[in-house]
């Protein structure tokens, strides 16, 4: 489904990733964990194509597709959803209008009809219970005024209403209490299927006791500096990330 | 530019009563003595009335034939689903009965000055001028010159109005340019309540007018008002003018303002709190587009102590237009325990687009308290990336950002029934220009 090969890029002319190597297939979970800095969440930002973050060598392709030459509007269109680690808060244009601006887009775009107000209003609600938003956040401004857990909430909505091929949640789970981190799991979970594919982002492996991960990948200066099964994450767990990157060097 | 200052006084009009007489050789004078405002004028120090004298707006206003193709089409584009008002509408300064409709509200006396009985008279006499100063605000002593009649709302004591009084001012272009003059004077008595809605629309061709609006609201004690002052002219359409207001004790005042663009387009907004406890909320939105130029100054005198003004203006500055921002606040040394606000915030759409924004506080009083900032950015790089990574294209993405930012104030209007008929007109404009640039692109 996903294949970076040597993928390098920059950030105000520094160089962050530094030549990753990374294969997802179909319906597989990949957890991404690694120190501050060391590019998890500029990896996520490249693959969506956000400006002032230059690939200087390396290819990405997705389903297919040269994912490198997409706008990030087309790379959605193809399947690909970021849930940014801090959505933005967007005051004058309403959530409900957001979602189905971005969801009647999306149903185009797959040759499905676009829905009426009234179903898709439907839909939105169902959405909304599932994530235990209340339903007055549809009519509030994207985003403005939610609390931190209150935006994850709203980030994993929109992946629920868009139904992407591959989701990446960009530290989806920091700041949320106990109760929001299983609620937003099992709506992870519900998503899985033998051909969706998440990379979950994370600094903790909390997150990884509610969703199992198939591949765990530490990512040290840019690079993947180890891979492995779940039983990598209880090993950072146990013994944090210096000695792999005393062994990177 | 001297030239439209003499050449402007040909322009008296041959009737009228009487009894304006009086307020138009006051205004003739008035007008003859000023000078046209250079760079060096502060007041206007960013806006060049080239427009207005290049223009030669020397022809006077005709009445048009109310069954004419251009009016027709216009019917329906003026009218406010779900306001319910009764509307009055007049054609290149001609009030037209065939475009007018909804019934006489028996709470509300609506009259052209040309029609008031003789206590209307009285009444409109005593008001008439006292509100806008002729003497600082040159284009309203023009106005009184060309006075010929206008028209008088008046509200007596205690009487609340539910149905709204919206009044259009339509304009269709004539053979050569023309001038026209707009007048209304709002006299609302202690206690009473009425919203009037003031409309500036004309036909999709281009236009060849230059209208010189001066509107008075006047608010006695405890009285209401909610007061919108739209201009949705068409791009050529020259317009200057200004809302002045007094309010008097415990007076409430909603104004909302929206102008869309001209070559030169200049609204002087004033309010005098002269009674305690008065209050007003001024909100506004301004978007010049092309080479258009949009001047709002506002101007809140705080007369008497305890009175409170809440302030907002937002514009959205697009391809080569230029605005103008000049809010002041003036808080006399009686105004204490004055509360003013003023904010003014501002979005610029293309490199080449400007604003001139200057919030002004000038306080006398020492016990006050008083904010007032104004911001210029572009659009939100992140958030648009937000959107597209939603699956939005980027210049659909655009429109929505330039609509949420103005829709807050829209979304707020006390009036609900004209924010939806505001929106597809904005968000149309909106899109408008994305596919401009496209194509430009």
């Amino acid at each position: 489904m996903l294949s970076i090969k040597n993928l390098h890029a920059t950030v105000e002319g520094k160089e962050i990733l530094r030549g990753l190597d990374l294969d997802i297939g179909a319906g597989e979970v990949h957890a991404i964990m690694g120190p501050n800095g060391s590019g998890k969440s500029t990896l996520g930002h490249v693959l969506t194509g956000r400006q002032g973050y230059e690939v200087t060598a390396g290819e990405v392709t997705f389903m297919g597709q040269d994912l490198l030459a997409l706008a990030p509007e087309e790379r959605a269109l193809t399947g690909l959803f970021l849930a940014f680690q801090y959505p933005v808060e967007i005051p004058g244009v309403s959530n409900m209008e957001f979602l189905k601006t971005a969801v009647d887009g999306m149903r185009k775009h797959r040759g499905l009809e676009v829905l009426d107000s009234v179903s898709f209003m439907k839909q939105a609600r169902e959405v909304c219970k599932r994530v235990d938003l209340d339903q007055n956040f549809l009519k509030r401004g994207v985003n403005e005024g939610f609390s931190g857990g209150e935006k994850k909430r709203n980030e994993l909505m929109q992946m629920m209403l868009l139904e992407p091929h591959l989701g990446i949640l960009d530290e989806t789970d920091s700041g949320l209490d106990i109760d929001a981190l299983q609620l937003v799991a099992s709506g992870i979970n519900s998503m899985r299927d033998s051909k969706r594919s998440f990379i979950l982002i994370t600094h903790y492996q909390r997150l990884l006791d509610f969703i199992e991960p198939d591949h765990v990948h530490v990512l040290g200066a840019g690079r993947i500096v180890r891979s492995g099964d779940k039983s990598l994450a209880l090993e950072l767990e146990d013994k944090g990330y210096g000695w792999l990157e005393s062994e990177a060097v | 530019m001297s030239d439209f200052i003499a050449e402007a006084l040909q322009m008296v009009p041959a009737e009228a009563p009487d009894w304006l007489s009086e307020q138009r050789r006051r205004g003739w004078s008035s007008w003859k003595s000023s000078s046209m405002p250079t760079r060096k004028t502060e007041d206007w120090k960013y806006t060049r009335l080239r427009a207005l004298e290049e223009g030669a707006y020397l022809d006077r206003a005709e009445c048009q034939d109310p069954s004419s193709p251009a009016l027709t089409a216009l019917r329906d584009q003026i009218h406010i689903t779900g306001l319910d008002a009764r509307m009055l509408v007049f054609v290149n300064g001609f009030y037209s009965p065939e475009l007018s409709s909804g019934e006489v509200v028996g709470n509300m006396e609506v009259v052209l000055f040309s029609e008031a009985d003789e206590t209307q008279v009285e009444t409109i006499r005593s008001h008439l001028g006292t509100v806008a100063d002729r003497d600082k605000y040159m284009f309203t002593a023009l106005n009184d010159s060309w006075l010929d009649d206008g028209v008088f709302v008046h509200v007596k004591q205690d009487r609340k109005v539910t149905t709204p009084l919206h009044v259009v001012w339509l304009t269709v272009p004539q053979r050569e340019a023309f001038s026209l003059s707009q007048r209304l004077l709002v006299v609302m008595e202690a206690g009473s309540e009425a919203t009037v809605v003031e409309h500036f629309a004309s036909n999709e061709a281009q236009q060849n007018s230059f209208t010189n609006g001066v509107s008075e609201l006047v608010l006695a004690a405890n009285a209401r008002l909610c007061h919108y002052r739209l201009h949705l002219e068409e791009e050529h359409a020259l317009h200057i003018g200004g809302v002045h207001a007094r309010l008097d004790r415990d007076a409430r005042l909603n104004s909302f303002h929206l102008g869309l663009g001209s070559i030169l387009k200049r609204l002087d907004v004033v309010v005098r709190h002269e009674g305690e406890g008065a209050h007003c909320d001024l909100n506004g939105i301004y978007l010049p587009r092309h080479s258009q130029h949009i001047d709002y100054h506002t101007c809140i005198e705080h007369v008497r102590p305890h009175c409170t003004t809440k302030e907002v203006f937002r514009g959205i500055i697009s391809d080569n237009a230029r605005a103008v921002f000049n809010g002041r606040i003036h808080i006399h040394p009686d105004a204490q325990k004055t509360v003013a606000e003023l904010r003014n915030k501002n979005l610029l759409t293309s490199n080449k687009a400007e604003v001139d924004t200057k919030p002004e506080l000038e306080i006398y009083a020492d016990d006050v308290k008083c904010a007032h900032g104004a911001t210029v950015a572009q659009l939100d790089d992140y958030a648009l990336y937000y959107l597209c990574s939603r699956g939005i294209a980027r210049e659909h993405a655009q429109v929505m950002l330039s609509t949420g930012f103005i829709n807050e104030l829209i979304n707020n209007l006390q009036h609900p029934s004209l924010g939806e008929y505001l929106k597809p007109v904005l968000g149309g404009l909106f899109a408008q220009q994305v596919t401009q640039t496209e194509r430009a692109e």
